[in-house]
Parts: C-alpha cells; sequence; structure tokens
C-alpha cells in the first residue's frame, strides 16, 4: 500500500495485494513504541506527536483521499477538545473512553453540517470558506468565554484513571500509550475505509472529480461522508489532547494549527495514510530542537523545507521514498 | 413503433445572447448506431451535455426509454442507463485501468458507497472488470498508472468506464479524437461490436468512419438540426454540403 | 451622526489601503490563476524598504513610495521566474504550500534583519494631523490614503480599457488559449501584470505603516484580508476588489466602533454567506 511490492503472477490480484499489511508496517508501529523504554524523558513529546499524527490523519481522510483542501480543520480539533473539557468540568463525565468518543461525535455533528457548505464550493472559494469557518469558531470561542474561559481556557481537567486503574502521572507514561494506542486503533480503521469500496471512489474524486457523476456517483453525498468521518478522527484528537494535558486553549482551533497540521501532512505525503504520521514525527521533533534556539530560526528552516517539498519531492517523505524503492526496483 | 432509447423534444439553451442549442429534437431508437456531425461550435458537445444533466436546458425536454429525465441530475441519469464519453479524455490518473474501471462497475451495482468490505474481495467485479478490459485489448496494461499508458489506450479506457456501466444508451463524444488513423479503426471495431440492443449516439469528424459505422446521421450547425437521415440521404443534402463542404459532394 | 461621518470616512480611508495592497492580488490571480498567498509578504517588504530607505539613505516618505512600487515588483519577478512559474500547472494545493513556504521565510528574515518592533515613519509636515470641518475629523494623511486610492484604481481602469497593453490583459484574462493564438505573448503579459500586482502590494505596505502599522507579523494578519476582498470582490475585477475593499474598510472600522464583540464574527460570517451564495465573488467570472 505504501511501497511498492512486486507484481502478483495474476493481474486481478493487485488490488488486494495492494491492501495487505507488510511487514514493514509492523517494524513501523513496534518503533513507535521505543520512545516508552529508551527516551522517558520526552514521553510529552511522543504524546504530542500521536496527537498530532492522529490529527494529521484526519486531513488525509479529505485531502489526500478525497482532494478536498481544508484551511479551517483545526475547528473540528478544537471542537473536540473543548468537548472533552467540558464534559469533565460542567457535567462531571470523567471516564475517558467514553468522553473521548462522546467528543468525537461532538466533532463529527458540526462537520457534517459543514459538509453541507463545503461541497458547494470549489478552488479558492473552498480555501475561503474553510479557512472564514474556523476563523468564525476561534471568533465565538474568544467570546464566549463562560464557556471556553475565553482567552485563558480551561484547566485542571482531570479525567479518571483509565480502566479505573492507570493513573496519568508527571511523566505521561500512561498519557503516551494512550494516546499511541487510540492513534493505532484510529489508524487500522482508517486503513480499512481505505481499502475498501468507498475508499476507492474516494480516490476516483480525488483524481477527477468531474468524472465521477458520470460513473453514477453522488459526489456531494460521498464527500458529506468523509468529511464527517475527517471531523470525528480530528475532534479524538482534540479530546486526547485535553485529557493528556489536563487543559486547552484556544490555540487548539486557531489558525495555526491549521496550518501546521496541512504542513505535517504534506511533508509526510498525502494519501498514503502514513504520511500523517511520519509528517508529525519529522516536524514536531525538528520544532523541539530548533525553536528553542530562536523561533525565527524555526519559521525560516521550515518554509524552506516546504518549498523544496512542494518543487522537489511532491509526495513527501513516505511519496518520496516509495517513488525511490519503485526506482531500485526497476534498476534490479 | 417502440419507445426510442432516448428522445430530445424542443431543446433550447442559450449563454447570454449565444444560442447553442435552439429547438433540438430527435429520437434515438433501440439498438441505433447514429452519428452526430457538424462543424466546430455547432453545438455537439453541449447537446451531449444537456442530454447527460451537465447542463440544464432554458426549455424543453430530455426522454430515457420513454420516462422524463430533464430535471434529473447527472448521476442519476448514469444509473438508469445512459453513459457517455468526453471527448478530452476525463481519466483517473494515478489509478489503474483496473481500480477505474473496477470503480465504475461498482459504483454501478451500488456497492460503493460500502466501506466495511475489502475492495480485494470483490472478486466480482474485479473479474469484469478484467473481462472488460480483455475485450477493449487493454489487459496487459490494467495494473499501470493511467496516465502512463499512451493515448489511444486512454481512448479505449475512456470507452471502457461507460461500458462498465452497463448502459442501454451510449453517448461517445468523438471517440477517436488524437488518436492516429490506423487505431482508430480498430477503436470503432469495438463500437460496432457493442451489444444490438444498446443505442449509440457518437460524434465525430472523419466522414469515411462516419459513413462505415453509422446507420443514420444527424447533422447539426448553429446549435440546429439541419437534417437527418440516411447516409446516402446526407450525402446528397444540398444544405449539409454548403454548411461543410462549400458545395462540393461527400465522399464516403 | 457625526460618529458615523467619522467612521465612514476613516473606513474609507482603510478601504483605501486594503484596495491598494489587494488589487495586484485579484488581478493576477484572474489573470494568471495562480494562488499567491506570499502577495501581504510582498506588502510588508515594501514597508520595511520604505523603513530602510527613509532612515538608512534619508528618502522623503513621499519618494520611498514609488521607489517601493518599482523595486517590490522587479523583486516579484524574480520570484515568478525561479519559483512560481514551475507550479502554474500544479493544483492550488501545491500553490498555497509554496507561497506558505515564501510567507514564513519572509517574516522569519524580517525579523531578523528589522527586530519583532513597530516601525514608524516620518512623515512629512503636510501630512500630519487634521482639519475638523462640521465637526468631523479628518486626518491629512487619511486624506492622502483616499486619494492615492482613488488615483491608482483611475489608473489601472484606464490602463485596461484604454491602453494596448490592458487590451491585451483582458484578452489573456478572458481566454489564454486563444490570446495566444492571436500573437499575444502572454508570458510577458502575466510576468509585467504580475510585477505591477506585487509593485502595489509593496506601495501598499509602504502606506500602511503609518495606519495599521509594521511589524514581522504584518504578512500573516494582512493575508486574511487581502484574500478576504479578492474572493468577495471577484477574482480579476478591480472594480470589484474597490467595492470589496471599501466595503471591508468601512464595516472594520464600523464594527470595532459599534459592536466590539461581535465585529470581526460578523465580518467572517458575511463573507462565508457570500461566498456561498455567489462563489467567484460580487463581481467575478470565474473561481
Amino acid at each position: 500500500m505504501v511501497l511498492a511490492a512486486p507484481a502478483p503472477s495474476d493481474p486481478r490480484r493487485a488490488i488486494a495485494a495492494a491492501a495487505r499489511w507488510r511487514w514493514y508496517e509492523t517494524l513501523f508501529w513496534l518503533a513507535l513504541l521505543l520512545p516508552y523504554p529508551l527516551l522517558p524523558t520526552y514521553l510529552d513529546l511522543a504524546s504530542q506527536i500521536a496527537i498530532a499524527a492522529l490529527f494529521a490523519l484526519s486531513l488525509d481522510l479529505i485531502l489526500g483521499y478525497a482532494g478536498v483542501i481544508s484551511l479551517g480543520h483545526a475547528a473540528f480539533f478544537g471542537i473536540g477538545a473543548y468537548f472533552a473539557a467540558i464534559l469533565v468540568q460542567r457535567w462531571g463525565w470523567t471516564e475517558p473512553f467514553s468522553g473521548l468518543l462522546v467528543s468525537g461525535v461532538a466533532a463529527a455533528a458540526v462537520g457534517y453540517l459543514a459538509s453541507f457548505l463545503i461541497v458547494r464550493v470549489s478552488r479558492l472559494a473552498l480555501l475561503m470558506v474553510t479557512l472564514g469557518l474556523g476563523v468564525l469558531l476561534e471568533e465565538a470561542a474568544n467570546h464566549l468565554s463562560g464557556l471556553t474561559g475565553g482567552n485563558d481556557g480551561l484547566h485542571e481537567i482531570a479525567v479518571m484513571p483509565l480502566l479505573g486503574r492507570f493513573t496519568f502521572d508527571l511523566y505521561g507514561r500512561t498519557a503516551f500509550l494512550y494516546a499511541l494506542a487510540v492513534l493505532f486503533l484510529m489508524f487500522l480503521a482508517a486503513r480499512r475505509i481505505v481499502h475498501s469500496p468507498f475508499g476507492l471512489s474516494l480516490r476516483g474524486l480525488r483524481e477527477n472529480a468531474a468524472r465521477m457523476p458520470a460513473l453514477g456517483a453522488p459526489s456531494r453525498a460521498r464527500i458529506r461522508v468523509i468529511y464527517t468521518i475527517s471531523a470525528f478522527y480530528a475532534g479524538i484528537a482534540g479530546a486526547l489532547l485535553t485529557q493528556t494535558t489536563g487543559s486547552v486553549a484556544l490555540e487548539a482551533l486557531g489558525f495555526q494549527r491549521s496550518a501546521e497540521v496541512l504542513i505535517m501532512l504534506v511533508l509526510g505525503g498525502t494519501g498514503r495514510l502514513y504520511g500523517g504520521i511520519v509528517g508529525s514525527i519529522v516536524f514536531l521533533v525538528a520544532r523541539d530542537q530548533l525553536a528553542d534556539m530562536n523561533p525565527q530560526y524555526w519559521f525560516f528552516w521550515i518554509g524552506l523545507l516546504l518549498i523544496l517539498v512542494v518543487l522537489f519531492i511532491p509526495g513527501g517523505i513516505v511519496g518520496g521514498a516509495s517513488a525511490l524503492q519503485a526506482r531500485l526496483g526497476r534498476r534490479a | 413503433m417502440s419507445t426510442p432509447a432516448l428522445a430530445a423534444d424542443g431543446l433550447m439553451k442559450s449563454f447570454g445572447s449565444l444560442r447553442v442549442a435552439d429547438n433540438v429534437s430527435f429520437e434515438l431508437p433501440q439498438g441505433a448506431r447514429h452519428a452526430l456531425i457538424g462543424p466546430n461550435g455547432a453545438g455537439k458537445t453541449t447537446l451531449v451535455n444537456l442530454l447527460t444533466g451537465v447542463l440544464a436546458p432554458d426549455h424543453g425536454h430530455v426522454y430515457l426509454a420513454g420516462a422524463e429525465i430533464t430535471h434529473l441530475a447527472p448521476d442519476r441519469r448514469v444509473k438508469r442507463g445512459l453513459a457517455r464519453t468526453f471527448q478530452i479524455n476525463a481519466l483517473f490518473p494515478e489509478l489503474t485501468p483496473l481500480e477505474s474501471v473496477t470503480l465504475a462497475i461498482l459504483e454501478r451495482d451500488g456497492v460503493a458507497p460500502n466501506w466495511r468490505r475489502k475492495l480485494g474481495g470483490c472478486s466480482a467485479a474485479i473479474e469484469e472488470a478484467h473481462a472488460l478490459l480483455q475485450r477493449l485489448a487493454l489487459a496487459e496494461d490494467c495494473n499501470r498508472r493511467t496516465r502512463e499508458l499512451a493515448y489511444g489506450r486512454q481512448r479505449l479506457l475512456e470507452i471502457a468506464l461507460a461500458l462498465a456501466a452497463q448502459p442501454k444508451v451510449l453517448l461517445l463524444d468523438e471517440p477517436a479524437a488524437g488518436v492516429p488513423a490506423g487505431e482508430s479503426a480498430e477503436l470503432f471495431q469495438v463500437i460496432a461490436s457493442l451489444p444490438s440492443d444498446i443505442a449509440v449516439l457518437f460524434i465525430e469528424h472523419d466522414m469515411h468512419l462516419v459513413f462505415r459505422f453509422a446507420s443514420r446521421i444527424i447533422v447539426m450547425a448553429g446549435g440546429r438540426i439541419l437534417a437527418e437521415g440516411l447516409p446516402a440521404e446526407i450525402a446528397h443534402n444540398p444544405e449539409v454540403r454548403a454548411v461543410y463542404l462549400g458545395g462540393t459532394e461527400i465522399h464516403a | 451622526m457625526i460618529h458615523l461621518a467619522g467612521v465612514l470616512f476613516d473606513g474609507l480611508a482603510y478601504g483605501m489601503l486594503l484596495f491598494v495592497l489587494s488589487v495586484g492580488l485579484s488581478v493576477t490571480m484572474g489573470l494568471m490563476g495562480f494562488v499567491n498567498l506570499a502577495h501581504s509578504a510582498f506588502a510588508m517588504l515594501g514597508g520595511y524598504l520604505s523603513v530602510t530607505l527613509m532612515q538608512q539613505a534619508g528618502v522623503p516618505f513621499l519618494a520611498t513610495l514609488p521607489l517601493a512600487f518599482v523595486l517590490i515588483g522587479a523583486a516579484s519577478v524574480a520570484f515568478e521566474r525561479v519559483l512560481y512559474r514551475r507550479l502554474y500547472r500544479s493544483g492550488e494545493l501545491d500553490q498555497v504550500l509554496l507561497t506558505i513556504g515564501l510567507v514564513l521565510m519572509t517574516v522569519a528574515s524580517c525579523a531578523y534583519f528589522w527586530g519583532t518592533q513597530q516601525q514608524s515613519v516620518t512623515l512629512p509636515p503636510y501630512l500630519f494631523g487634521h482639519f475638523s470641518p462640521f465637526g468631523i475629523d479628518l486626518g491629512y494623511y487619511r486624506l492622502f490614503l483616499i486619494a492615492v486610492g482613488a488615483a491608482i484604481a483611475l489608473a489601472l481602469v484606464f490602463g485596461l480599457e484604454r491602453t494596448r497593453f490592458g487590451a491585451r490583459v483582458r484578452a489573456a484574462v478572458d481566454n489564454q488559449r486563444m490570446a495566444r493564438g492571436l500573437g499575444i505573448d502572454v508570458n510577458r503579459i502575466f510576468a509585467l501584470t504580475f510585477a505591477i500586482g506585487s509593485g502595489l502590494a509593496g506601495l501598499g505596505g509602504a502606506l500602511a505603516i503609518n495606519t495599521v502599522g509594521l511589524d514581522p507579523n504584518f504578512a500573516t494578519k494582512y493575508l486574511v484580508y487581502v484574500l478576504l476582498v479578492v474572493s468577495v470582490g471577484g477574482l480579476g475585477s478591480i472594480g470589484g476588489s474597490f467595492a470589496a475593499a471599501v466595503l471591508l474598510g468601512i464595516s472594520d472600522v464600523a464594527g470595532k466602533y459599534y459592536v466590539p464583540e461581535a465585529g470581526a464574527f460578523i465580518i467572517y460570517a458575511l463573507m462565508v454567506l457570500l461566498l456561498l451564495w455567489r462563489p467567484a465573488g460580487l463581481f467575478g467570472r470565474r473561481v
């Protein structure tokens, strides 16, 4: 699915073959566990990466697979984050797993409503509508400070220990395993969606949206479905943030977060499911190392990297690796 | 007389002061092999867009197997058996032909919205897609990306996508456009060998192909239907000759 | 009533500034179909150029304006040659990302060279202060902005409607292939129009210093406003940009004055509603 597999002898098996779980995928997920034993002081960062990866995955579902550009996707992340906080603060609902799920559903509900607007526009108008909706939500959250804590945000959101036993400790051990587990499960579900008939129709939409009605596909309905699913994923990521850090602030739904997730996804590579994860790792690790010194440096280098990726490595890191492997395979 | 597979009645469409469809009416009987010809700008592709629902007519009606479809969305018309190809390839560059045709079949069967099934497990659809590609001599390229295929093969894929819908009416918009002369006859052989219950209307400029494969010809010019009839009649129709060739006879 | 007149005046001046900042983007996006999010970064560079000329070379403020126009315009052509040209056939996403990358680099560079503090401008004495007919405060600088904005609007319309170059631009916007077929050198038209548009952004940046200030955040802060004007006004439409800019300017000032709680919210909500109703903007023909 990510890197090219050798062509099966029966051409009809190619589609099934592309969806098979590969050995290096197992290796990848095992490697993601490594911070736990090896880098115990970095577990907070690792949790943030897992959460960002889930958020990037949500964006990949609509951008990489359906071709819909969104400049305001942090709206759903933020809705999930705030909803999770309000669940605990106002309604005393502290069970984490159900809180996660309900927050995701809340974000999905808003996503469903927004999707009716999104499908009506394209190109510049789509960019502006998604940007505008994101900004609108940020303004609303800022002004409804009774609910959202305004500029200060909401703090001291404490959820129950997971499964009644695992508390969120100061070192972030529980948080990391929790975030990683959620990421993995949601990833499996996304993988299933992508390799289903629905997933194929999404790729058709991305490749040629105009042709799909000529195949008998109701394009708008399809996009509404994936947009809602994507909002669900983003909401869960936001709720994870609240539950693992104990607080939420306006930047959870700000334009900067929308822009960052877009950059992470493009860095890693769109339309490949793993791109969001790889991009998040690279982006956040680099920022952690570089931005400490001087925020200016960070902007400059990430800007340059973005330009280079767009011009020379259009498939991002994962796409570039795939192309490299294909080229090496051809020479062999 | 049996119901025509496709019929248009008084279609009118204007863009500002430009009238692109002027009282267009015609019938396409079942099993037809009709050609639609006319100079550039005559409104042929516009007519196809009106018939398929991409454009909404200002006035007039469209009937598919007797049922009115004038206000039906394009994808619903496809579900009812009306398929078309595009003058400029409208394919899926990163998908393989096998994936593209499988997608078309899954859409036809209403399986496409299913996100729980494994795509690899849809073996019936994949089998059918492969068989269709074999009939169009595309099987050996079926797992290469569409953008890597030669233009002529892409054109065949364009037709394969339309055929996958198992249409009762097929509208082909210049199927041989851009295809080298040697291959276009091959392409039309494919069209000629289509099941006899499908009604086919094809837009074409190459008169040799038109006279070889069409049983009836419709001539359009300036948004209107100028003439309609058997090939021999059209070849000798003075108005058609004037519009097309400035008075000389059309040689079949 | 006096307050309303004052608000309208300030809003009009702000709108004129937004017009100068945005019109270049509207025309180049309408002409080239290229989403250039770095447009506001060009404006910022124009502002910093003006400041540097004033502070390091003692150039009077008014003289820095045409210099900003010319130099930023020339610099933009270099960007177009080296970077933008490669992405003309790519989708919006690639263009958005490339230009965002440029914005990031520009912001970082400006912060590095000029620091993060606000820049200021020494105005010639006749642009200082205000006069107050009928109790309404009319700032001289704001009058200047209105005059400049109106002059540029007229010059652009005249240039587009009356000159041969303008006719070629209109032809290329309308139908690129046809224009090429008529022997019009579309690539040169692109480059020149892009230079003029970006030059105007640079000019706008220089003009903006005394109204809204200048710091490295200028590029990102005003990108949203510029995009708002362009998308609401309609791509490729000078009149559309003018109308949208004035509308936005007045709404923004009025909003801050009368409805400070919800001003920005109302503006964005109206924009979203407008685009849903007319995706091509008020005067645009293609999205």
